[in-house]
């Protein structure tokens, strides 16, 4: 029927194998349910600790006037940077005609999709007066990087989502048909959300220039959100944050973090939706070489972030810098460039710590790194103002984040991993069109690993 | 004649055994003839002003205006005015402030008459006395530092809603009724002049219900941002700031730049500007960031008394 360039026999059998494979997990299965259950409890107790700060004021964080902005806005920048990963996999490499890269493009996109939606969640946790949101709207200064950075996060949410669901519009018509025993809501949803696709040519031809165009949109849209989130701090006039390289340096960490999330993420799939043969330990050696390379265009900013300054020791960057190389900050400090950058880079050098699961646990230990690396961007520089900080509390002079903030902060990541997961269990995280098109061998028993076609 | 029938009844109650029925008739008869006569004279009072009893106004555009004279009361700015007002400044005026550090013998009067007028805490400070010494080889002083009123102040590009923003009178001032708690403004601040409400303000309670003052800043509200105003409510009577005439010790000069001239805040005698600045070497803080502070401090020279170190107090938050 509706498969009209699955002409012969062959392709009509590839696409049924490649389809059941991919839409196997698409199900209500016990483990979905009582995986959702512990994230909706998790969620439960962490929004209880937001409805005391809602009630008591940013007083129970442990932000004070020094220390102004916490943990909150360095998950923030964490979130946006790692949303980041969704334009350089499926659009940077996509474009580029990288062909191995396209089972992974989706997960990307969700990834995208998620940590892009969360960060604007996260930005609200932050605010005095969350009950003035639309005051940016309806008194908005276009002078202020809030601003800037609030119309950019919704535009890259948008074309996140649009760039994961479009290209997905074929599978879902493909999916429509093929998953008869599934809960009913589901095939409405996919007959729905596929818009009467009949794989027709003409359909293919809009559909791939909208993609196109999508995936040329969405790299300067990427650039401008970190850069941006990046200028909320450069544009101050305060040591530790008064960098010109601020914008290069985020993006190029972005990249590392996104990517570590893109691997954790394509480890779970794999194991838990069996997807071994589109996944395979190949895709992981290979982003693990794109790893290598952001990291080490990360590391080579660091070194321009951290040694110019320190050669010259300016009165306020040596104080600044003290701190974290010697001083109150330097444990997170070495520990985050040494455990979360450079061992991962040399162990990645070998091909064995290359395969899939010494991969997750690599990437675990970069995204932990990353996520305490923004926490060294935004805290230690305000430890040190201008004007010694005399005669207040005890509690003023130094920032320890408070259980309630790690809670709403915790809040953030279970509300991605319910999205990650919502995506990833109701909609197919493999296209299934193009592995059976671009891919003759992709699921094959004897071929594990996908050879690049030249069709 | 009225006190005649009222000795006689008195005479009589004192005889007779009915005395206290009578005493009651006789206070509530006294209390309703001087009762009447209070209404009656109540009502020639009103009645002698008469509608062609007026009194001159002069009007904000300079018009000399007759109306009633019972129509006049006292003019109670609503919200929408103090806004208005508040956020224009005070026309024709650009304040300025020179603080003589060589003065300053760290009574703090300025730091509790501030704390006072703007209902804050004892360790939240519009303006704070910070202990500074250059290197060891400078003695160490003391440094008011009240927000620095920039003309190029970094807080202001940085806010999202316009909350906080720089007067025509060269005042920085926030308007907490916009203020949506980002902090960004704190974090552009090289002074750390800002402070901002983490829990519920010290006079909430007592403040609840009245007009908020953008130019005092009360209510304070929880989850904004206070800062030093320049006691701008003060400036609008023509008075000097709160902290100004507060200290002791003739440390604070304010003034407009554009009549050239500085009142010193405790002598009360006024200099010239131009020539406290330049006899006494005046700088200002952190030049080289662009901010173009408009308070001028006048070296720590000549200081005449010992460097005390004020005694360690605790502070202990949220009391």
């Amino acid at each position: 029927m509706a498969e009209s360039s699955f002409d012969t026999g062959k392709d009509l059998e590839r696409l049924d194998s490649v389809s059941s494979d991919i839409l196997r997990s698409v199900r209500l299965s016990k483990g979905f349910k009582i995986w959702m259950g512990i994230l909706i409890i998790g969620l439960g107790i962490c929004l209880y600790a937001y409805t005391i700060q809602l009630r008591k004021g940013l007083g129970v964080t442990g932000m004070r006037d020094f220390t102004s902005w916490g943990m909150y806005i360095a998950n923030f920048v964490f979130f946006v940077g790692t949303s980041l990963v969704g334009m350089l996999i499926s659009s940077v490499l996509g474009l580029i005609g990288v062909k191995w890269i396209k089972p992974i493009g989706r997960i990307a996109e969700i990834i995208a999709v998620a940590f892009a939606a969360v960060a604007g969640l996260v930005i609200i946790s932050d605010m005095g007066r969350p009950d003035r949101l639309p005051y940016v709207f309806l008194f908005g200064r276009v002078q202020s990087p809030i601003l800037w950075d609030v119309t950019v996060v919704v535009t890259y949410f948008v074309l996140s989502l649009l760039l994961w669901f479009l290209p997905m519009i074929p599978d879902l018509a493909i999916a429509r048909t093929r998953i008869n025993d599934r809960p009913g809501f589901l095939i409405k949803a996919y007959k729905l959300l596929s818009f009467k696709w009949i794989d027709h040519e003409e359909q293919y031809r809009i559909l791939n220039r909208a993609v196109r165009v999508l995936l040329i949109l969405i790299i300067p849209m990427a650039f401008a959100i970190h850069t941006v989130t990046s200028w909320l701090f450069a544009v101050n006039p305060r040591t530790g944050w008064d960098s010109t390289i601020f914008g290069p340096y985020f993006i190029s960490g972005a990249f590392v973090s996104g990517t570590a999330a893109v691997i954790i993420a394509m480890y779970f799939f794999r194991v838990n939706y069996n997807l071994q043969k589109y996944l395979t330990s190949d895709h992981f050696d290979k982003i693990a070489r794109i790893m290598v390379l952001v990291s080490i265009v990360y590391i080579y900013f660091n070194l321009n972030e951290f040694l110019v300054p320190w050669y010259k020791t300016k009165t306020q960057d040596a104080i600044h810098l003290e701190d974290l190389f010697m001083g109150g900050h330097a444990l997170l400090f070495w520990g985050v460039q040494l455990l979360g950058l450079l061992i991962p880079v040399i162990l990645m050098l070998f091909r064995r710590m290359r395969r899939p699961f010494p991969m997750l646990l690599i990437s675990i230990a970069m995204l932990t790194g990353a996520w305490l690396k923004r926490f060294l961007i935004v805290v230690p520089p305000q430890a040190h103002p201008n004007l010694p900080i005399q005669k207040v509390p005890v509690e003023w002079m130094v920032y320890k984040p408070t259980l309630n903030e790690i809670l709403v902060t915790a809040a953030s990541f279970i509300i991605v991993l319910i999205i990650v997961t919502l995506l990833s269990k109701f909609f197919p995280v493999i296209p299934i069109r193009e592995m059976v098109s671009d891919f003759p061998e992709a699921g094959s028993e004897n071929q594990p690993e996908p050879k690049i076609s030249n069709a | 004649m009225k006190k005649k029938p009222e000795k006689t009844k008195i005479k009589k109650i004192l005889e007779s055994s009915r005395r206290d029925f009578l005493k009651k008739v006789g206070l509530v008869g006294a209390a309703s003839v001087a009762g009447a006569s209070a209404v009656y004279s109540g009502y020639r009072y009103e009645k002698s002003k008469s509608p062609g009893d007026t009194i001159k106004v002069l009007t904000e555009d300079n018009r000399l205006v007759e109306i009633p004279r019972d129509q006049v009361k006292d003019y109670e700015p609503d919200l929408k005015v103090l806004q208005t007002r508040g956020r224009e400044g005070i026309k024709g005026k650009r304040w300025i402030w020179v603080i003589d550090l060589s003065k300053c013998r760290n009574a703090r009067k300025c730091v509790e008459a501030c704390q006072a007028a703007h209902h804050l805490r004892p360790y939240e400070y519009h303006i704070n006395t910070l202990i500074m010494q250059e290197s060891v080889n400078t003695p160490a002083f003391f440094m008011p530092k009240p927000c620095q009123h920039c003309d190029n102040p970094p807080c202001v590009s940085v806010c999202p809603v316009d909350a906080t923003f720089k007067r025509q009178d060269g005042a920085v001032l926030i308007d907490n009724k916009r203020c949506i708690g980002c902090r960004f403004c704190m974090a552009a601040c090289p002074y750390s002049a800002r402070i901002f409400h983490w829990q519920e303000p010290l006079a909430v309670q007592g403040d609840k219900g009245k007009e908020y003052d953008v130019e005092l800043n009360i209510p304070q509200a929880k989850g904004t941002i206070t800062k030093c105003l320049l006691s701008s409510d003060m400036l609008r009577k023509g008075q000097l700031p709160y902290c100004v005439t507060a200290c002791p010790n003739g440390v604070f000069y304010f003034g407009d730049e554009y009549e050239n001239a500085v009142t010193n805040g405790t002598t009360k005698e006024t200099v010239n500007l131009k020539e406290l600045l330049e006899k006494n070497g005046a700088y200002r803080l952190l030049t080289e960031l662009g901010t173009q502070p408009r308070v001028y401090y006048l070296p720590p020279k000549n200081r005449l008394f010992e460097f005390k170190k004020d005694p360690d107090v605790e502070y202990k938050e949220f009391t």
